[in-house]
């Protein structure tokens, strides 16, 4: 049946209105072949973890745009791990400040795309994370 | 000498035949010169192309259909109003950034307020956590905003809330301030945004279900018509349905729907479209194709005209009349080489100013990376004052007006809105397009075809596919949000929850209560429960209780 599909959750955390990038993403990745689960708006970090866990996802791409990303992003980090889901690939995007990329990417966001990034590109680095963690495993079983 | 036959001789004195011979041998750029919505556009636009009656499509300023503008004088009575729209952390810092403002010659103030008062949620809702003050200013009672408005003749300025959900509470609680400044509400000005359907369409902070929703903005308008004539209920608008993706034309023609929609409610509900309509205002996106967006602003004024006379059947001139506020596309701004936004915005403020608008917000250089600093909003604030004092457009009413592509370009979204508004009836109405996601789809696949259209070059934007500089351009300030300011806004909270007569805030809570279940005035009841400090969230509370949540449709 051909290759694996990727699983990706796109989450809109918090709040936050703010739709257009989150669903411009996901219509992009369904283009690239991977299965999109979209929360729909206002979630909680605890929902959108267990919406993860239910829909067995290899990646969370969480979006945000009210700045309450220091806040929310942890939090959604934490009830993934508290879930057993601490091994997905966690990403994110909005309007996020610089030192604020650093410190979420040292927090366990493996990438955050800022505005005007190639939507191919977020497509493209998934592929190759996902790759490279199924090839590990491969080898690794 | 090329007169040795007749066909030769038609072909000298006919231009457009030359030209044409011309334009095919022409080398173009490879580019797409399609409009920024995607439209096809000529090379060049003449009388041919254009079908116009001049009385009864064009007429003259503040004459019917109006699409050279409301007012015979237009900005030689009076310029546009200068309004920046700002709101941050807790009420006593964005009452300085407000006081800041009117010292630097802004003429009216537009209140943003933060995603918890947006939603109609306290700050110290768990909720809430993290996003008190972070995008707008926090309001979570009559208590803030008092301190929001401490020092501000309310009498005097003119304040413009951007709010939807809950907009009949914070209004209550603007009402109620009002009266304990000594102001009567009967001279307060403003502006409340109140227009909930853009928000299922586009926005998204909604609080309840639809039919409710529309039900209290209908008692807004009739308790405002009595108790407080100056101030617009509700300002229907397209800038969040054109930031969310949408085409120029959907952004009218969605817009002016939803505008059609409030006006059959509010006849419905009983009162005379003249007692409201004229308090009917609009708010514009203006974005970066300068012709699209004037033709657009054109078009709203004449298809309001028309639909207002011919369907609705008011007979007061204001009626007629699209007034609109504008604000400068943000989406528009790119967070590479910043500075280049002051640009931008300056063009898209042009595009407005020539298109007639009566305020206008230009966004700052920054606001791709943050809420604007004091700096970029000066800047953007200047950049208003320059083309109303420097350039000389503000002399001559509609300038562009009877250009062959401006015509032609409102003659096209006029016909494209009315293609949009069959759609819409077909589909049975606003309400039940909103339920099935159409408006949502319309705006997402207009997004995603933008957004492809950039990745792939064919439209350009400097900094991001074209003119690219390395990451590290020139470092600007970022304008933080202190931590503090939600500690310092739950703290108040907290205070106020002990020291009110808590068993007046129960009565008052009871009253909204029994009058979402027996039809009463639901903004009467909310200025008397502001005035016992009942809060945002308690007052919300009731709303979701007794009317239900929209449950968001799935068009992914």
């Amino acid at each position: 049946m051909g290759e694996r599909r990727i699983r990706v959750l796109v989450g809109k955390p918090g709040l936050d209105g703010h739709d257009r990038g989150a669903k411009t993403v996901a219509s992009v990745l369904r283009d690239h072949g991977m299965e999109i689960v979209y929360t729909g708006l206002h979630k909680t970090p605890e929902a959108i973890a267990e919406i993860a866990v239910q829909e067995d996802v290899d990646v969370v791409g969480l979006s945000i745009l009210s700045g309450a990303h220091m806040e929310l992003f942890p939090r959604v980090r934490e009830a993934l791990g508290a879930r057993g889901m601490e091994h997905v690939l966690l990403v994110g995007g909005g309007i996020i400040p610089k030192d604020d990329i650093a410190a979420l990417e040292a927090a366990g966001f493996s990438k955050l795309f800022g505005p005007g990034t190639n939507t191919d590109d977020i497509a493209n680095y998934i592929k190759a994370e996902m790759q490279k963690r199924w090839t590990k495993e491969g080898a690794d079983a | 000498m090329s007169r040795n036959n007749d066909a030769g001789s038609v072909s000298v004195v006919d231009p457009r035949a030359i030209w044409e011979q011309a334009f095919r041998k022409a080398k173009l750029r490879d580019v797409d010169f399609s409009t920024l919505s995607g439209d096809e556009l000529q090379p060049v636009y003449g009388p041919d192309d254009v079908e116009l009656d001049e009385h009864a499509d064009l007429a003259l300023p503040g004459v019917f259909p109006y699409t050279r503008g409301i007012h015979p004088s237009m900005y030689r009575g009076r310029l546009w109003t200068m309004r920046q729209f700002a709101g941050f952390g807790a009420a006593h810092e964005t009452n300085q950034r407000f006081k800041f403002l009117l010292e630097h010659g802004q003429t009216g103030l537009s209140t943003a307020f933060d995603f918890p008062t947006l939603m109609g949620r306290d700050a110290d809702d768990p909720l809430c956590k993290g996003e008190v003050g972070q995008v707008g200013v926090a309001i979570s009672s009559l208590k803030d905003m008092e301190s929001l408005m401490q020092g501000i003749p309310m009498d005097q300025v003119s304040t413009s809330m951007t709010i939807n959900g809950p907009a009949p509470i914070v209004l209550a609680f603007y009402i109620a301030c009002a009266e304990k400044q000594g102001v009567d509400p009967k001279v307060i000005r403003g502006t409340v945004q109140n227009d909930i359907l853009k928000e299922y369409q586009a926005q998204h902070a909604w609080l309840v279900a639809p039919e409710p929703a529309l039900r209290m903005i209908t008692d807004v308008m009739a308790y405002c018509t009595e108790h407080v004539p100056n101030f617009n209920t509700i300002s229907i608008s397209g800038y969040h349905i054109r930031e969310a993706g949408s085409t120029a034309a959907q952004e009218l023609a969605f817009t002016l729907a939803n505008g059609m929609e409030y006006v059959r409610r509010g006849v419905a509900a009983g009162l005379d479209v003249d007692q409201f309509a004229p308090r009917l205002s609009f708010f514009f996106d203006s974005h970066l194709d300068f012709f699209e967006e004037i033709a657009k602003f054109r078009a709203a004024r004449r298809i309001w005209a028309r639909k207002m006379k011919n369907d609705f059947g008011a007979k007061d001139p204001r009626s007629w009349m699209c007034r609109f506020h504008t604000q400068t596309a943000g989406v528009s701004l790119t967070a590479q080489q910043p500075e280049n936004n002051i640009v931008r915005t300056a063009f898209e403020a042009l595009a407005a100013v020539l298109g007639g608008t009566q305020s206008l917000h230009t966004n700052s250089m920054d606001e791709t990376l943050s809420l604007p600093t004091e700096k970029a909003v000066k800047i953007a604030l200047r950049t208003q004052q320059i083309i109303a004092e420097e350039v000389e457009v503000a002399n001559v009413a509609d300038p562009l007006g009877g250009s062959w592509f401006v015509e032609s370009q409102t003659n096209r979204l006029e016909a494209e809105a009315e293609r949009y508004f069959e759609e819409i009836e077909q589909r049975g109405g606003v309400v039940p397009s909103i339920q099935a996601g159409y408006f949502q789809s319309e705006i997402h696949r207009s997004a995603v075809r933008y957004q492809r259209a950039v990745e792939r070059a064919q439209k350009r934007v400097v900094g991001v596919n074209c003119f690219v500089e390395d990451e590290a351009g020139p470092e600007i300030e970022i304008h933080r949000i202190d931590p503090a300011s939600e500690r310092h806004t739950v703290d108040s909270l907290r205070e106020l929850r002990e020291t009110r007569d808590a068993g007046q805030v129960q009565r008052e809570l009871d009253a909204v209560r029994a009058a979402c279940k027996d039809g009463g005035n639901l903004l009467e009841r909310f200025v008397a429960a502001a005035h016992a400090y009942c809060t945002l969230g308690e007052i919300a509370q009731v709303l979701r209780e007794e009317f239900g949540e929209f449950k968001e449709p799935k068009i992914l």
